[in-house]
């Protein structure tokens, strides 16, 4: 019982970020089923201190998921190293379903290997067991691929921890404010500073490499997109025609940006640019604002909102000539900002329900729309890699802050920054 | 300095004035402020109007633009129509500009903070194209303005409340940025 307790209001701190505030994941809603895991520290091998704390990783990657309910160290009265040394008639007095042990040792070149075994306590059976050698810098790193490993197999769904999220974060008072585009870890940590400015900065999209980011900025006095190499920080404006240049989104190829644009007339059009050739294939033709697009997975429909019924609706459109729109969202006087799930079962909207704005989600195939979110004002939902989460903007307290939906709605997660709001995330494709 | 907003003040202050009133400031329905009644200290019975000045923070924009006329146009919720009241804000606007061609202003459209960001941005526009079009049916050039959306990205107040919306969906007539 206190144990569940503990699960449900888990308080992690980050390590501290250079590039802005400090990241804090809550956890308001677990799951009562949650997985009951040990996460034994590694044995190190090598002289001296440990260089990384993988296990802490682990068990704060598994926690913060909500899926899972890592046992605290201080209740961990053995310490296995290996399968072999795993009692699992002690561990089902602790009452944990899985154990999992591993070394931590210097290899001759410089690198590291994690080796890491996972039991199961009902039958001894051992789920896993991997070495993986590591770069020194790579330590963190890998310990997300542990963690990822770890929910794989137990959960049977491909996990999305060694993945980045994109945001904005905004300072200052209203009429000074400054504007940051940032990259961090999946867990917040590694803040990266992208671009900053004075004026506006929107609608991040990430490349499907993962190596870019195309974004909207006002810093020219005018909206424009941009997208910007990561590693390099080099930044090529793709798209400044007249009027507005917005809500970029890059096809699952990587070739083309699907864009909102309203060129000289003021209405707003979907439209499709192939980066390499600078060809601009329009996709929407009419009075009403068309915007937001977003590819479905094998990027031959482009789903987007559009007010041509009264209100915004999710239609979509197939990218063929002579394609008409159908409408998608059928319940709710509000529905706008799709973002399809990497399955393609699922829309992620913003929604209008019972007055607030909140996060829905839309099942493809039977049409119904469930709301995921609770709060008053949210927006720009996010859909994690693997589907299993989504990543959106929750305003609270009067301050925009980041949280995560599971994507059946069970699992509830806030992320504050100590100062400043942050709005906008956008969650990283798979890094491999 | 131009002709034309001297003119007006002293108009303003020939009809609007009378002996012996202190001056009075008075909120337009946009807000901002107008000076009115007669700025010297004449006590006499009528027929003595004193020239009126022009007042500190009197003129409509600080960079240019119509004195005594404020430059903000508020919108209904989710609607893009310009309200009537409006109409007498547009006309000053656009006669200036008629009267000025080598003005040139930006036409903002702003919205609240309600919905989603991407689809504010052009809501925001619907906004300034709708301003920008009445200006022009007034007799402002084409080439004299700009149309710029911001969506909800600048708000004029922070609450999340209805009267920290009413004053974000808006347009502004920006002269000299």
């Amino acid at each position: 019982m206190f144990r569940r307790i503990l699960a449900t209001i888990a308080i992690l701190a980050l390590p501290a970020a250079p590039a802005g505030a400090q990241l804090t994941v809550q956890i308001l809603r677990g799951m009562a089923d949650s997985v009951p895991i040990a996460v034994v520290p590694l044995a190190w091998e090598g002289p001296g201190q440990a260089p990384y704390d993988v296990a802490a990783t682990v068990r704060a990657d598994l926690e913060r998921s909500g899926r899972f309910r890592p046992l605290p160290q201080a209740q961990l009265v053995e310490q296995p190293h290996s399968a072999g040394e795993v009692d699992t008639a002690d561990w089902r007095m602790l009452k944990v379903d899985y154990v999992l042990v591993g070394r931590l040792s210097p290899l001759p070149d410089g690198r590291f290997e994690i080796r890491f075994e996972l039991v199961a306590v009902a039958n001894g059976e051992r789920l896993l067991g991997t070495a993986m050698p590591v770069d020194p810098k790579a330590l963190k790193r890998a310990s997300h691929r542990v963690s990822d490993a770890v929910y794989e197999k137990i959960l049977g769904v491909r996990g999305a921890f060694a993945t980045r999220i994109a945001y904005v974060a905004v300072d200052g008072p209203i009429d000074k404010r400054s504007y940051r585009l940032i990259v961090a870890d999946a867990d917040g940590a590694n803040e990266n500073r992208v671009f900053d400015s004075r004026d506006p900065i929107m609608s991040p999209s990430w490349s499907p490499d993962g190596r870019s980011l195309a974004y909207v900025s006002f810093h020219s006095g005018l909206s424009a997109v941009y997208v910007q190499t990561l590693a390099t920080g080099a930044q090529v404006q793709v798209s400044a025609k007249s009027g507005i240049n917005g809500a970029p989104a890059f096809s699952p190829d990587g070739s083309r940006l699907a864009l909102a644009l309203s060129r000289r007339d003021g209405n707003v059009d979907v439209y499709v640019l192939t980066l390499a050739t600078q060809d601009l294939q329009r996709i929407t033709e009419d009075p009403a604002i068309d915007t937001e697009p977003c590819w479905s997975p094998d990027g031959r429909t482009l789903f987007f909102t559009s007010d041509r019924a009264g209100g915004p609706q999710v239609y979509s459109v197939g990218l063929e000539s002579g394609a008409r729109a159908r409408r998608v969202t059928f319940e709710g006087s509000y529905n706008a900002r799709p973002r399809v799930s990497p399955d393609g079962r699922q829309i992620a909207v913003v929604t209008v329900d019972r007055g607030a704005y909140r996060i829905g989600s839309v099942d493809t195939q039977r049409g119904g729309l469930q709301v995921l979110s609770g709060g008053q004002l949210d927006e720009s939902p996010s859909f994690a890699p693997n589907g299993a989460d989504v990543l959106y903007t929750s305003r609270v307290g009067g301050r925009d802050t980041l949280a995560i939906v599971s994507s059946d709605g069970r699992v509830q997660r806030q992320i504050a920054a100590s100062a400043g709001e942050l709005r906008e995330a956008a969650w990283s494709p798979y890094l491999d | 300095m131009q002709l034309l907003p001297i003119l007006l003040i002293l108009v303003g202050a020939l009809v609007l004035g009378g002996c012996g009133k202190k001056a009075t400031t008075v909120a337009d329905q946009t807000g901002s402020t107008a000076v009115e009644g007669s700025g010297t200290d004449s006590t006499q019975g009528e027929g003595q109007v004193g020239e009126g000045r022009e007042l500190p923070g009197a003129s409509g924009s600080p960079t240019g633009g119509p004195a005594g006329v404020g430059n903000v146009i508020y919108f209904d919720f989710d609607r893009s129509e310009i309200r009537p009241e409006y109409a007498a804000l547009i006309d000053s606007h656009a006669k200036y500009l008629a009267g000025s061609g080598a003005v040139k202003i930006r036409v903002e459209g702003h919205t609240d903070e309600r919905g989603s960001r991407e689809y504010n941005i052009a809501l925001a526009e619907r906004r300034a194209q709708a301003v920008r079009r009445a200006l022009m049916l007034q007799g402002a050039g084409d080439a004299q303005l700009t149309t710029v959306s911001y969506g909800e990205e600048r708000p004029a107040a922070v609450g999340s409340d209805e009267a920290s919306y009413e004053k974000n969906r808006r347009v502004e007539l920006v002269y000299g940025r």
